[in-house]
């Protein structure tokens, strides 16, 4: 009895192909990121530093998100301000 | 000139250990002056899979820091003349072992063997990336299996840009060597085949090892697979990537259980 015969009568798909077919399309995301510095790394620590310069920061409130989706990926850049930073920045001006 | 061979995957449970055991005997039983080093500090088993784990008194950290001097620490295969076990440390932390101290040790061992094969620990950590740092050669062990290939892809990825080689500008020579593998259900389309898994990855072949029982069997009695069953369709592949290793060119094939009568005459039914 030939294979197809077979599978078709057990009425399971071959999964091989597809397994191929995903790990190709993942690996050919995952080789595009490597080798780059972290840019989501890079740019938060950026971010910290412009911001400190003019508010005192607690750098663990600082997130910095990236979303990509089909069309356009979003940044995302969360920052959590003390509230009396205000009265901080008049105190040193 | 010693080579010193990493034997790794990203993945655990592939057969790294096994296949470290195996290729180390196979080499060893050519004549080659072949040293296994555990690189899984916390978590060592080559001692266990190669039936040395209660002759270990010394081990890769305590070279690493002095502790104790190499030839101590080395343990003598009690089968095989040119065969060395340098064993993990069972009860240290990964960070015991730095870059200086790892490259120190590795220098001498090329100074006393031919071969110096590091058996990687899973994951992308410290452990794995200590084993190949000074690796000049890479088995990269792969399961037909869709998280298998992408840690391999993953770990090609750190031996082109994490080794000493690689940051010198040369190349660590890669080779894929498949375990695990069932060509039945390959050909039923159950499992990735070798050439999807080749196209993938783009590497070499070194070797296809078939799912067997005779892999369980050996490390259950503390000897490498090679020499446990040397006639078993696993010990023959392994021997053939050995032969491979040195440079002899070895048609590829997936050796086959070599079945009695009745087993045939059951299989030719069932498929």
């Amino acid at each position: 009895m030939s294979m197809g015969l077979l599978r078709l009568l057990r009425g399971n798909k071959a999964s091989a192909p597809v397994a191929r077919e995903r790990l190709q399309i993942l690996l050919a995301h995952e080789r595009g990121l490597r080798g780059q510095p972290d840019l989501l790394g890079v740019l938060r620590e950026e971010i910290l530093a412009v911001v400190s310069r003019h508010v005192t920061l607690d750098p663990t409130k600082v997130i910095v998100r990236l979303e990509r989706g089909d069309e356009v990926s979003t940044l995302e850049v969360d920052i959590e301000v003390p509230n009396d930073f205000e009265r901080k920045r008049a105190a040193v001006g | 000139m010693a080579k010193v061979l990493v034997v790794t995957s990203g993945k655990g449970g592939v057969g790294k250990t096994t296949t470290t055991a195996a290729l180390g005997a196979a080499l060893a039983q050519r004549g080659e002056k072949v040293v296994v080093v555990d690189f899984d500090v916390g978590l060592r088993n080559l001692d266990l899979v190669m039936g040395a784990e209660r002759r270990v008194v010394f081990d890769l950290i305590n070279v690493v820091q002095g502790v104790a001097k190499l030839p101590q620490a080395l343990i003598k295969d009690k089968r095989l003349e040119n065969l060395w076990l340098l064993p993990a440390s069972q009860t240290r932390d990964k960070d015991a072992l730095t870059e200086e101290g790892v490259g120190k040790v590795i220098a001498d061992l090329r100074s006393r063997f031919d071969w110096v094969i590091c058996d990687s620990p899973a994951g992308i950590e410290r452990g794995a990336s200590m084993a190949m740092r000074f690796a000049d050669e890479a088995v990269i062990v792969t399961n037909p299996e869709v998280s298998s290939v992408r840690d391999s892809d993953r770990i090609i990825g750190m031996l082109d840009s994490k080794t000493v080689r690689a940051e010198k500008g040369e190349r660590v020579e890669k080779h894929i060597l498949i375990t695990r593998y069932d060509p039945s259900r390959a050909a039923r389309g159950e499992m990735l085949t070798i050439d999807d898994i080749l196209e993938i990855l783009a590497t070499p072949l070194l070797g296809i090892i078939p799912e067997s029982q005779d892999v369980l069997r050996a490390s259950n009695v503390g000897t490498p697979v090679t020499l446990s069953n040397a006639e078993g369709a696993p010990a023959r592949a392994y021997i053939d990537a050995a032969r491979r290793l040195c440079g002899e060119t070895v048609a590829m094939q997936v050796p086959a259980e070599r079945k009695g009568f009745m087993d045939r005459l059951l299989r030719r039914r069932a498929a």
